[in-house]
């Protein structure tokens, strides 16, 4: 028993003194309770977005160990470096290769592992096993398989089929990349669209079975619509999961073949610890913060406009 | 009679279809880990032979001794081990507390503070490592855990379980707390007494995802480590060459067995609160 419970009950005045006392110590409290995460939130993440933006108006090299302010000087130089524009196409074409490629294969996983057939969970749980792989290792088991003379290439001999090698090959090498990062992620993405496919009343779809509609047209008519607000909730997070990619790169190609497979994660990471030039890689890690900013933004608005009955 | 057996042997017709359809589909889910774990086991001749090998004749365990020899992969292991443990316990505390204030205690600003973490979670962690090596640096923290511990247990991890314990906590019944309140609890101890033993599906979503994403962890260790001693697993995988710098695949694959075999584990074991944990929690960006 605590003493305020033991102090006997003095006036109604005395009473609201004591309740005023209490809420004035529970907001206190929610300051405390929120102090580790947003002090720490503050100088993990904030204090450092904001210095990324300042380090982009600085030429610093830090083999030189020196840093003159340049203003915006970073910022002309990356419009005239045909490596950054590179880059940056080589970016939003790992996106577009990958964000159709992951929905596209998630919707039809989910659709297939939702049907009423002996074995669905077992399927799934394997369709699944790749997310919970780390990726580095996921990563390594595809760069091997993808040797000149890997797994990939000799089955392909077997059937009479000549692959090319496949990570070292400007035009294979970004299509390898999408490809296996989206079996990576795709189970996670699945099992989304799954509990979306799942929540649609089944009585919909038998009566439109009822007035004669075939499985596809049911499909297109009236699941699809019925899940439209998780398949947009899943493109946004697709989206901006595309440009997370570090990891794969950094493993199987480093960019390269030529720099064909060079994008913006991995670009500030070389500019910033393998070519020392940590101001212009600055300016580089804003160029990527602003576009994931705008395409937030932008998916945010779509998603208002396109989706009329969303439940919140 | 004969139009029921015809739509039933049509219906056989298309499930096993379908069946094939789904195991086609699976081969690029459930291939690579095969060959992950027969390759371990391939003599270096094997490993590239022509037609493919399978399963290797003679299994060479001696590729996992090797592994141990090449790395020191049991410190590097207990590294990402420890390293994973002591962010996920942190990222609970952290999270559950800061969720819990964020869904349940009234205070001036708790809605902008929100907005602000939030955005927290937006921001790729590329775009931050140049300020926050400088600042190890400054600490003298490079080449320690130090960082590889309170980047993500402060960070955008424990921004996300903020998110995710809020939610959780939003939904919980309030009349559990009010009792807690009329016995005279304070915030703290109705928090700690009745709002977090009531959380354990969250926590363990929770636990699950934050586990999994400190255990990935590549940019981090690859910045601020160069001791090998100190490296963690991800970055451990990708050290295995031979003297001439080429790779030595069978030995590197024995490795990613090691890494990869406990986590599928205890996933086929507990798959379904890994599966909704994550699913649950799948909305991490």
């Amino acid at each position: 028993m605590s003493s305020t419970v033991e102090a006997p009950p003095g006036g109604p005045l005395r009473r609201r003194e004591r309740r005023n006392a209490y809420w004035l110590k529970d907001r206190l409290s929610g300051y405390v309770f929120i102090a580790p995460q947003f002090i720490g939130f503050l100088i993990f993440l904030g204090i450092p977005i904001v210095l990324v933006f300042w380090y982009s108006l600085f030429d610093w090299n830090i083999l030189r160990g020196t840093a003159p302010f340049v203003g915006f000087d970073n910022y002309t130089r990356m419009a005239q470096d045909p490596l950054a524009w590179q880059v940056l196409r080589n970016t939003f074409a790992f996106s577009l290769g990958l964000v159709p490629l992951n929905l596209g294969l998630a919707l039809l996983l989910a659709v297939l592992v939702d049907q009423k057939l002996p074995g669905t969970t077992v399927f799934r749980t394997l369709f699944f096993a790749p997310v919970v792989v780390s990726l580095v290792a996921w990563a390594v088991v595809w760069e091997f398989l993808l040797q000149a003379d890997g797994g990939i290439n000799s089955f392909l001999s077997l059937i009479g089929a000549d692959g090319p090698n496949w990570l070292r090959s400007t035009t294979w090498a970004m299509p390898s990349l999408v490809v296996v990062q989206v079996f990576k992620n795709v189970g996670l993405n699945m099992i989304l669209f799954l509990a979306a496919l799942q929540g649609v009343p089944s009585e919909i779809q038998e009566a439109a079975r009822v007035d004669g509609a075939g499985p596809f047209q049911i499909f297109r008519r009236i699941t699809l619509p019925m899940i439209a607000p998780m398949v947009m909730l899943v493109s946004i997070i697709t989206v901006i999961g595309s440009f997370q990619v570090f990891a794969t790169i950094a493993v199987m190609t480093g960019g390269g073949p030529g720099n064909s497979t060079n994008v913006l994660v991995y670009y500030v990471y070389q500019q910033a610890f393998r070519r020392f030039e940590a101001g212009y890689a600055s300016t580089g890690a804003v160029l990527l913060f602003v576009i994931v900013m705008i395409l937030t933004v932008i998916q945010w608005k779509l998603r208002k406009r396109w989706v009329f009955h969303e439940q919140s | 009679m004969v139009a029921a057996s015809e739509a039933r042997r049509r219906l056989n017709w298309a499930r096993a279809a379908l069946y094939l359809v789904i195991v086609l589909l699976l081969v690029p889910f459930v291939f690579p880990l095969w060959w992950m774990v027969t390759s371990s086991l391939k003599t270096a001749a094997e490993v590239f032979a022509f037609p493919p090998v399978l399963w290797p004749t003679d299994p060479q365990w001696s590729n996992f001794a090797r592994v141990f020899e090449l790395q020191p992969f049991a410190l590097q292991y207990f590294n990402s081990v420890y390293i994973a443990v002591l962010v996920t316990a942190g990222v609970l505390l952290i999270s559950s507390m800061a969720g819990y204030a964020f869904a349940r205690v009234r205070f001036p600003g708790a809605s902008v503070l929100f907005l602000v973490l939030l955005g927290g979670l937006l921001v790729p962690r590329e775009v931050i490592i140049i300020p926050l090596f400088q600042m190890m640096n400054q600490a003298g923290w490079i080449d320690t855990h130090v960082p590889l511990v309170l980047i993500p247990m402060f960070g955008a991890q424990s921004v996300f379980g903020t998110f995710l314990m809020r939610q959780f906590f939003l939904g919980l019944p309030k009349e559990l707390e009010e009792a807690g309140r009329v016995d005279g609890l304070g915030r703290f101890g109705i928090f700690f007494r009745i709002a977090m033993p009531l959380a354990t599906p969250a926590l363990a979503a929770l636990t699950i995802i934050t586990f999994l994403q400190t255990w990935d962890m590549f940019l981090e260790p690859l910045v601020f480590l160069s001791t090998p001693e100190r490296f963690t697993l991800p970055l451990a995988l990708t050290q295995f060459a031979d003297a001439y710098g080429g790779p030595i695949w069978n030995v590197q694959l024995a490795a990613t067995t090691l890494m990869t075999f406990p986590v599928l584990l205890v996933f086929v074991l507990a798959q379904r609160q890994f599966i909704q944990g994550i699913a649950q929690t799948g909305l991490k960006g």
